[in-house]
């Protein structure tokens, strides 16, 4: 399996990651050893096995829809890079 | 005090040979002294640690002392801890000043184990080698020119360098096992689901679990008493109960079925490392225990297995560092998209960005069948292995790792390679079981772990047969050279 450079650039936006011109040749590489790896799972024939997605096949537990927390937002955002009146702040989205 | 196990310290400090302030302070110069070229540590919270220690002999002197009070231990830094950086090896987080604490820390807390520090780790705890640490690549410390494993080699090297008597580590797949095996010294990983995973940071969650990094089974067992037990939390923490660890310690081993799965000795082991893993196997015989030849023949699919569900899980994981609540932001972003990329690119390293691009790449649109969906199925084959193991034998036992500690730099370039050091640790937390690494020998002048893997909640067994081995060997009592 081996990808290409448009599918690195690809990868890449759909998981918000830049990649400079210059690391690409090496992700390329290297993603394709990696799925060239995983490749190896198509050999075996699973026609019919249960994914399995829990190791102990539990089921979510569930908890009655009452708040259990408290309001901490003043010490949660001081890990904020910007906050301004208990608001987080991005760059301007609307005009 | 540094050669001295938790029980006979927990014994030193209820008869008064010495306080839990002492014994801090004996542990902080011994970080202090021996820290620096190992790398072991990112945070060294002394101040905390003795004002925890003071606080441990007046319950102490008040009469209100458990087994533990007072005992310090390191917590590895994918643990969140109030009030105190919280990096998880990641320039991500290096400013990240945790508000709460894990369950895990909350618990060795109430225990009365100061903290003495959080240590060094393979970056969001991928890699094999502690070399994707944002603060530097751990040494190991029977060789400071080779890796201590990853991603808890600053658990382990502290652990064998005897800088704290214990510390905490997580295993996703073969996290604690693995640098155990390195830096010789005891690491369990637990049953998924048997140690609360709330606090500690995610990286794939179907498989993370955490579990204690000793020197010895017998210290392993009075830290899982602490560190087991159902936590609300937590939404796949197991409703069960906690048995006492250290009650079937002393069981004998007549008759134990030990499976020895042929997959595990094949031609990727080193043939040094086969010599001292079949010596271990022959004193379990000596004790009473009987050999059973085993296979489990989906085997050489886990490493490809898991290099899907763990990068899946981890792209959706640490999609939550954008810049914005917590973590690195970029200077001067032009726009919300721009904030985004690059405060993720600028703040994640070279291995991160792999695994997020692989999982990103197995979930998106047409690729979902063909990988992740794949990949749960042969998880459950690789299951059913096990489960077929287990109803003709006790525990199985191999080799950690296929070799001994490798060189700085030998791996860090060829992804591919370095996956391949955990090629019998990953079976385990693929299936969910509780497995261990003992000290088995040493291999040119380097540290063996023999691997033991138990039935879902058997950790008192595996224990007790890891105890039985060091009660009547040495290796796990070996310090490194400059360490003593």
């Amino acid at each position: 399996m081996s990808i290409k450079k448009q599918d690195i650039k690809k990868i890449a936006h759909l998981a918000r990651l830049a990649i400079s011109e210059d690391d690409i040749p090496k992700y390329t590489q290297n993603l394709s050893d990696i799925l060239g790896l995983v490749e190896q799972m198509s050999a075996t024939d699973t026609r019919g096995v249960t994914p399995m997605a829990h190791p102990l096949d539990a089921q979510q537990r569930l908890r009655a829809d009452v708040v259990t927390e408290k309001n901490q937002r003043e010490q949660f955002q001081k890990n904020a890079p910007s906050v301004e009146s208990g608001l987080f702040l991005v760059p301007q989205v609307i005009e | 005090m540094h050669t001295k196990s938790i029980a006979e310290l927990s014994q030193g400090l209820a008869r008064g040979d010495f306080s839990s302030e002492e014994l801090t302070r004996a542990y902080l110069n011994r970080i202090n002294n021996f820290n620096g070229p190992l790398n072991a540590l990112i945070t060294i919270t002394a101040d905390e640690a003795i004002a925890a220690a003071r606080a441990a002999d007046n319950t102490r002197q008040a009469g209100n002392a458990g087994a533990l009070t007072g005992v310090p231990l390191l917590h590895k830094d994918i643990f969140c801890t109030r009030g105190v950086k919280t990096s998880c090896g990641s320039k991500m987080l290096d400013n990240f000043i945790s508000p709460y604490d894990a369950t895990v820390v909350e618990k060795f807390k109430a225990a009365g184990m100061p903290m003495l520090g959080k240590t060094n780790m393979d970056e969001f705890a991928m890699g094999s080698s502690n070399e994707t640490s944002f603060y530097g690549p751990v040494k190991n410390p029977w060789d400071t020119d080779t890796v201590p494993g990853g991603s808890s080699g600053g658990s382990a090297a502290a652990v064998a360098a005897r800088l704290a008597p214990a510390a905490t580590g997580t295993d996703t797949g073969g996290s604690i096992r693995q640098p155990a095996a390195l830096c010789g010294i005891t690491g369990l990983k637990p049953t998924y689901g048997r140690v609360s995973r709330y606090g500690m940071v995610a990286f794939a969650s179907s498989l993370d679990q955490a579990g204690p990094m000793t020197r010895s089974a017998e210290d392993a067992a009075y830290l899982l008493n602490v560190m087991a037990g159902f936590d609300e939390r937590d939404s796949t923490s197991v409703e069960r109960e906690t048995p006492d660890y250290t009650a079937n310690l002393n069981n004998d081993l007549k008759g134990l079925k030990i499976g020895l799965p042929k997959e595990y000795f094949n031609e990727g082991l080193d043939a040094d490392v086969a010599r001292v893993i079949d010596d271990a196997i022959k004193h379990y015989q000596s004790q009473g225990a009987e050999l059973v030849e085993i296979s489990l023949p989906n085997s050489n699919l886990s490493v490809p297995t898991y290099y899907v569900v763990a990068p899946a899980e981890c792209s959706s994981n640490l999609s939550r560092f954008d810049g914005v609540r917590f973590g690195y932001r970029c200077e001067n972003p032009e726009n919300l998209e721009d904030l985004y990329t690059r405060s993720r690119s600028e703040g994640f390293g070279a291995e991160v960005k792999r695994r997020i691009m692989i999982g990103t790449y197995a979930l998106s649109a047409g690729y979902y069948d063909a990988y992740y969906l794949k990949a749960q199925q042969l998880r459950r084959l690789i299951s059913d292995d096990f489960k077929q193991a287990f109803e003709k034998v006790d525990v199985i036992m191999g080799p950690t790792a296929p070799d001994v500690a490798f060189k700085l730099g030998e791996k860090a370039s060829d992804p591919v390679s370095m996956y391949l050091s955990d090629i019998y640790t990953i079976a385990t937390n693929l299936a969910g079981l509780p497995g261990m690494s003992i000290p088995a020998g040493f291999v040119r002048d380097m540290p063996v772990g023999l691997q033991i893997i138990g039935n879902y909640f058997d950790e008192s067994r595996l224990l007790n047969v890891a105890h039985q081995f060091q009660l009547n060997t040495e290796w796990h009592q070996k310090i490194p050279q400059g360490f003593e």
